[in-house]
């Protein structure tokens, strides 16, 4: 996993809430059994004009020119930003993978579901909680600048807005840790592979019927 | 100390906890399917890892297997990819049992885990899936995960989790005639709505609950997810005790009686708290339709679709017009009024052997309207089906003029061949109506088995009740 300190990012403003996993990354294409390459099918019923089938060139597909992610002003987007309940809907983990193959490395929203949100923090990607009243100033400047830009800075916990103000976040002291050393979860819990033995072994001889 | 059910399941999994509450949970058993488990067998095979306790593994393919012309086995290249590669998995890796393609067992996975035994009270059971909270209905902490995490689970047995705040659903009274758990469950929903339940572990409680049987209760878990709820789940009792006994994985002898006073504990004591208790009454529960793109979005059958005009908050406001337009509806049509075009039994929510019961007694001696180009009955397992077929069950939804297909997901997710086309209207008893969820351009309409039954004979949405 890419360790995961500080970003200067381009924003791009998706002004919708409730967007579910299927608008993410529809489900024609889980049937892929790779992690990588769903970039390019990110919203793809947004983003396109036709129904993408997997393994298609999306180079030739019509696009949606209405679509924010077609849009020249977006090209290069690094930080998603976006309105309350992000990710609801299926667990599928395609969907932060085709954010972060897209080249999605923190998102901005109000509220996230919640496995959406766990997705995330294990494949490198940040999701970031501000209030209402933040996104909604965030929106507003986002959309009034061309090539607006904000810093994540992990270590302090603050999204910095390009006139200086900068916004502290909330993250688990434990996940902020995994991500700044871009460490796995796998990793780091055999770490405690003795202690699963024990508390294994003592629930084998307790319940043994659950090792059948 | 006085201990709700979350507590107790809580506590008894816990092998480490960090400073901040992240803490190891035990997994007692793995529930595996096709589309989120390569990545993960890959993963774990990238890393030189092994398994830590294949033989608490149970596979079988369900999301994108065909459901008829068995024979010609699976025709769309992809689809069969992800099952021959779960196939190569498991013989490499080893599993309590695997249910392959076209095996007898085979089905759902949410079906086919109650239904062997292989859910027990207490376990924790995850599974790639969100409908993993179907298991709470046994009394266990029942939890979708992702595919990290089913590389996390393969890899050490545990999960990373940090304990939920708790809610206790109460439902009391009787439920009417042609109420089911499912309508409770969208009920519920459309109360507290899709994000009611996030951060919360929800318990079901209450005489309606009590009285529900295990099947109705996993219609309700299954649903807990829709709620936004991390996992749903109802307290042990005869009713569950009754339903596995004798389950194929279910313990016998000695250890039936050990286990049986064990699971005799997991109930929340008498008088322990939650953080959030919402209560309901059955009798104010009607059939449910819903009318939306989303599963909160939910009238009883008596009613109108709701007009937009009178919603006051602007974000739901928009989202209701956005939902309207892309169910092709007006706002104040009576539910009655909407036709369809496709009907479907099945999926994981409603897809058991009760469900097709139900649904059958409502179509016996009837015809599927000719407006309905096509009516599916999907049953969530081989054994469902085949018990089904024993019934006789198979013969009144073929005499109506319904299809009668071999167990999966099928049109629920609309990964095989079966599916909804663009702007096709369907009565389904799948668990979710979000925008082409069941086909691009698809407009799902979530019902319980015998609303979808009694849309099917009227080619428009009606009130069960009145065939009853
Ligand atoms: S039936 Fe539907 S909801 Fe259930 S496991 Fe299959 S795809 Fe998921």
């Amino acid at each position: 996993m890419d360790k995961f300190v500080r970003l200067e990012g381009l924003v791009a403003p998706l002004d919708r809430a409730n967007v579910d996993t299927d608008a993410i990354i529809p489900k024609q294409f889980l049937k892929s059994i790779k992690r990588s390459g769903f970039g390019p099918n990110l919203f793809d019923e947004w983003r396109y004009m036709d129904i993408g089938q997997p393994g298609e060139d999306c180079t030739k597909r019509p696009r949606n020119p209405d679509f924010l992610l077609n849009q020249s002003r977006y090209q290069g987007a690094q930080i998603l930003l976006t309105r309350k309940n992000f990710g609801c809907g299926s667990s599928r983990e395609h969907a932060p993978w085709a954010l972060l193959d897209f080249g999605f490395k923190a998102i901005l929203a109000e509220s996230y579901a919640d496995i959406f949100f766990n997705n995330c923090f294990k494949n490198g990607i940040l999701p970031i909680v501000l209030t209402a009243e933040e996104i909604d100033v965030l929106f507003a400047q986002a959309l009034a600048a061309p090539g607006y830009t904000l810093i994540i800075d992990l270590e302090k916990q603050v999204v910095v807005r390009p006139d200086g103000k900068s916004l502290s976040f909330a993250v688990d002291a434990f996940r902020k840790e995994c991500l700044i050393n871009g460490w796995d979860d796998i990793g780091l819990t055999l770490r405690h592979a003795e202690k699963i033995h024990a508390f294994e072994e003592q629930r084998r001889a307790e319940q043994p019927w659950l090792f059948a | 100390m006085l201990q709700n059910l979350y507590d107790k399941l809580w506590q008894s999994h816990v092998v480490h906890e960090e400073a901040d509450g992240t803490a190891l949970i035990y997994v007692d058993r793995h529930l595996v399917h096709e589309v989120t488990s390569p990545q993960a067998f890959e993963g774990l095979k990238l890393s030189g890892r092994k398994p830590w306790r294949a033989s608490s593994i149970v596979a079988t393919a369900d999301h994108n297997t065909p459901t008829n012309f068995w024979e010609r086995g699976i025709e769309d290249p992809v689809s069969r990819l992800q099952v021959e590669t779960l196939d190569a998995n498991i013989r490499e890796v080893g599993a309590l049992a695997y249910f392959p393609f076209k095996d007898l067992r085979q089905g759902v996975i949410h079906v086919i885990g109650p239904e062997n035994g292989v859910t027990l009270p207490g376990m924790t059971v995850v599974c790639g899936d969100s409908h993993t909270s179907t298991h709470g209905a046994f009394g266990c902490m029942a939890l979708g995960i992702g595919t990290s995490e089913v590389e996390h689970v393969l890899a050490t047995q545990c999960l990373l989790q940090k304990k939920s705040k708790t809610m206790l659903c109460r439902v009391e009274g009787k439920l009417g005639k042609g109420v089911t758990a499912k309508d409770v469950a969208l009920a519920i929903i459309g109360r507290i709505g899709t994000a009611g339940g996030t951060g919360y572990a929800i318990e079901f409680g209450g005489s309606t609950v009590r009285a529900l049987s295990m099947e109705a209760r996993m219609t309700l878990c299954n649903m807990a997810i829709e709620a936004g709820a991390r996992m749903g789940f109802i307290a042990v009792d005869d009713s569950t005790i009754d339903y596995l006994k004798g389950r194929p994985f279910a313990p016998e002898a000695e250890q039936w009686d050990a286990a049986v006073a064990y699971w005799r504990t997991l109930h929340s004591d008498e008088g322990a708290t939650f953080d959030c208790v919402f209560d309901m009454r059955a009798e104010d529960i009607q059939p449910q339709v819903t009318w939306g793109t989303s599963p909160e979005m939910v009238v009883a059958i008596g009613d109108k679709v709701p007009d937009p005009a009178s919603e006051k908050d602007q974000a739901r406001r928009e989202g209701m017009e956005r939902a309207l337009h892309y169910m092709g509806l007006e706002a104040n049509t009576p539910i009655t009024a909407i036709a369809i075009d496709k009907v479907f039994i099945g999926s994981c929510t409603n897809s058991r052997i009760e469900d097709l019961r139900a649904a059958a007694k409502v179509v016996a001696g009837r015809k599927v309207s000719s407006a309905v180009k096509l009516a599916l009955v999907v049953p969530g397992s081989g054994l469902v089906k085949r018990q089904a077929e024993y019934e006789g069950l198979d013969k009144i939804f073929r005499a109506a003029g319904f299809e009668w297909r071999e167990a999966g997901c099928s049109m629920c997710l609309a990964m095989n061949a079966d599916r909804l086309e663009a702007g096709e209207r369907c009565a389904s008893t799948s668990n979710r109506n979000f925008e082409g969820r069941q086909g691009a351009g698809g407009r799902t309409h979530l019902v319980s088995p015998e609303m979808a039954a009694a849309a099917a004979i009227a080619g428009h949405f009606s009130d069960v009740r009145d065939l009853l």
